[in-house]
């Protein structure tokens, strides 16, 4: 079974955001990348399909030099190589991205791809949708619990849903992205680190896979909203309910 | 030609969540002049007649097996050709699970581009949203001749009824999508209020430190009929079921009263949030960042003054005859 785990280079969750003072993008300056939270979970994800059928986890990444760091990460928990896309920086939105793993696709011929949910930057929530879309392959996504049957080249995946769990069966290849509760990413071991130092990452230049990356979504402008005031602190339960009740905020 | 709005049903029921993507199709049609539509999948009775008097020129119902549950595969062809067969320039949906999934594969069968879960319009092209958590605001201009949008529902009030009555048009769809089969759903059941739709709700964070001590705040909210709402660290630790968690990975709420009770205010919590109109906040550690944006706060051990607060406001709603 070939799996192919498409990772995004993101700030760390517990980074403090903060616009650049011209407004123009985020200041990076103090900011630690990571691979994006479901990303991980999808990297993990892949790992135990492999260690239970065999097979092969490709980490494939589209941005620049840098985010190499992120698809070793990927290759220190265990995945067997690397592919990066690289744009040389410039700005790609969903839909382009989509068409660049879609082409990815093409080439790698997975049987599953299964990737994060949305990107905690972006906080699009688009891309795995898209992709399926593109390829006319079937999709599960927010998934809970991923069961593959390689046999019967079917997969069933439990999704979290508004209001409770779904399940769906999917024929593969198939698209799966990843919720939170899906799994407990490992952390890469130190052999693992030395070993990912020898798995091969191939580098692409965006350009040359030949798609039109015209944004159809630009970007206008970024700006931080007016903080929330914090109001006051109360001694007790009295004060509490006083004040809930000075603010109308109960219903009797 | 003209803007089509997407509406969620489960077992042919309308869900209410999808009148605000309705109220943001109202405001599009007021900027561009375009009509607006409706397509609804397998409604029962109610439901078909509850839609027939949003004011929309047109709704188009959709039925047939392929329709009885959700798929986004069989929902998006079925989207796909009335979008092409009508020259629809919008396609509209709320950002529940439901219109997350089903929206990007809609617009990637129209080559169209989408904009996320967005909280104001500005033009007829361009949006804000909210991204990093909540941290940033972007103003996106999207670009493509059909422009398809989600949009987040607590950022548009729900679509009331109007006088006149809709055009009602049943489509048939007779393609199908082989490759996947819907099997179950599994409706979490509760007796309480739901998340995304509460007046008042009641979150737990790490602080209540046992699942079974997760009653004292459904006590709470019973006294209130108020929702239950978690943080991610609850629902990582499996305390409580996905479906709770209100941050940015989860569910966004806006109710009138938030109470946040052992919950120390991580961004990516606060992102869920932040838009209640009353934040109160109960937490023993006064550092508690969720304690820069409560309006009321009570640095206290939970397990004393919930059930103190729970026992207070039953009198109180007693003697108020409620």
């Amino acid at each position: 079974m070939k799996i192919l785990v498409p990772i995004k280079r993101t700030y760390d969750p517990n980074s403090k955001i903060k616009l650049k003072t011209d407004g123009s993008g985020i200041d990076t300056s103090n900011i630690k990348f990571v691979i994006n939270t479901f990303d991980e979970i999808a990297v993990e994800e892949a790992l135990r399909k492999k260690e239970e059928f065999g097979g092969e986890v490709v980490v494939v990444s589209v941005g620049t030099q840098e985010w190499i760091e992120q698809i070793r990460t990927a290759l220190a928990m265990g995945a067997d190589r690397g592919i990066l896309v690289d744009t040389g920086g410039k700005y790609i939105d969903q839909v382009g991205i989509a068409k660049i793993l879609a082409k990815i696709v093409e080439e790698e011929k997975p049987d599953l791809v299964i990737m994060g949910k949305q990107a905690i930057d972006d906080d699009a929530n688009q891309v795995g949708q898209l992709l399926a879309g593109y390829l006319n392959w079937p999709q599960a996504t927010f998934a809970y619990k991923v069961e593959v049957k390689p046999n019967e080249k079917k997969v069933t995946v439990v999704r979290e849903v508004d209001g409770g769990l779904e399940t769906v069966e999917c024929e593969l290849p198939a698209i799966i992205t990843t919720d939170l509760r899906l799994n407990q990413p490992r952390y890469a071991s130190l052999p693992g680190i030395m070993k990912a130092k020898q798995k091969p990452v191939k580098t692409i230049k965006v350009e040359d896979l030949g798609i039109d990356l015209t944004p159809k979504v630009k970007i206008e402008k970024l700006e931080t909203p007016p903080p929330r005031k914090a109001g006051v602190k109360v001694k007790d339960v009295d004060e509490f309910i006083a004040k809930l009740k000075e603010l109308k905020a109960l219903p009797f | 030609m003209g803007i089509l709005t997407v509406l969620e049903t489960r077992n042919g029921e309308l869900k209410k969540a999808s009148l605000s993507a309705v109220t943001c199709a109202r405001k599009i049609s007021e900027i561009t002049g375009l009509k607006y539509h409706l397509v609804i999948f397998s409604p029962n009775e109610n439901s078909l007649e509850e839609v027939s008097y949003l004011g929309a020129e047109k709704v188009f119902v959709i039925r047939g097996e392929q329709f009885q549950n959700y798929t986004a595969e069989n929902y998006a062809l079925a989207i796909e050709k009335i979008v092409r067969d009508n020259g629809e320039k919008y396609v509209i949906a709320t950002a529940t699970t439901f219109g997350k999934d089903l929206l990007p594969r809609v617009a990637a069968k129209l080559s169209a581009g989408m904009v996320s879960e967005i909280t104001e319009i500005i033009d007829d092209k361009t949006f804000k949203r909210l991204m990093y958590a909540g941290n940033i605001i972007a103003t996106v201009k999207l670009e493509s001749d059909i422009k398809v949008i989600s949009v987040r529902g607590v950022a548009f009030d729900k679509a009331g009824k109007v006088d006149s009555k809709s055009q009602i048009e049943e489509v048939k769809i007779s393609e199908k999508y082989e490759k996947k089969r819907f099997i179950k759903l599994e409706e979490t059941k509760s007796e309480r209020p739901e998340l995304t739709e509460a007046q008042i709700v009641v979150s737990v964070g790490r602080g209540i430190k046992d699942p079974e001590n997760i009653k004292l705040a459904e006590e709470l909210a019973d006294v209130l009929g108020a929702a239950i709402g978690a943080s991610r660290a609850v629902v990582d630790a499996g305390w409580l079921p996905n479906d709770f968690q209100v941050g940015q990975t989860g569910k966004t709420v806006a109710p009138q009263l938030y109470i946040a009770i052992g919950i120390s205010g991580a961004i990516q919590h606060i992102a869920g949030m932040k838009d209640s109109k009353v934040i109160a906040a109960i937490n023993k550690d006064p550092e508690a960042p969720i304690f820069q944006i409560a309006d009321v706060g009570l640095v206290a051990d939970l397990f004393q003054v919930v059930p103190e607060l729970t026992q207070k406001l039953k009198k109180l709603k007693e003697q108020a005859g409620a």
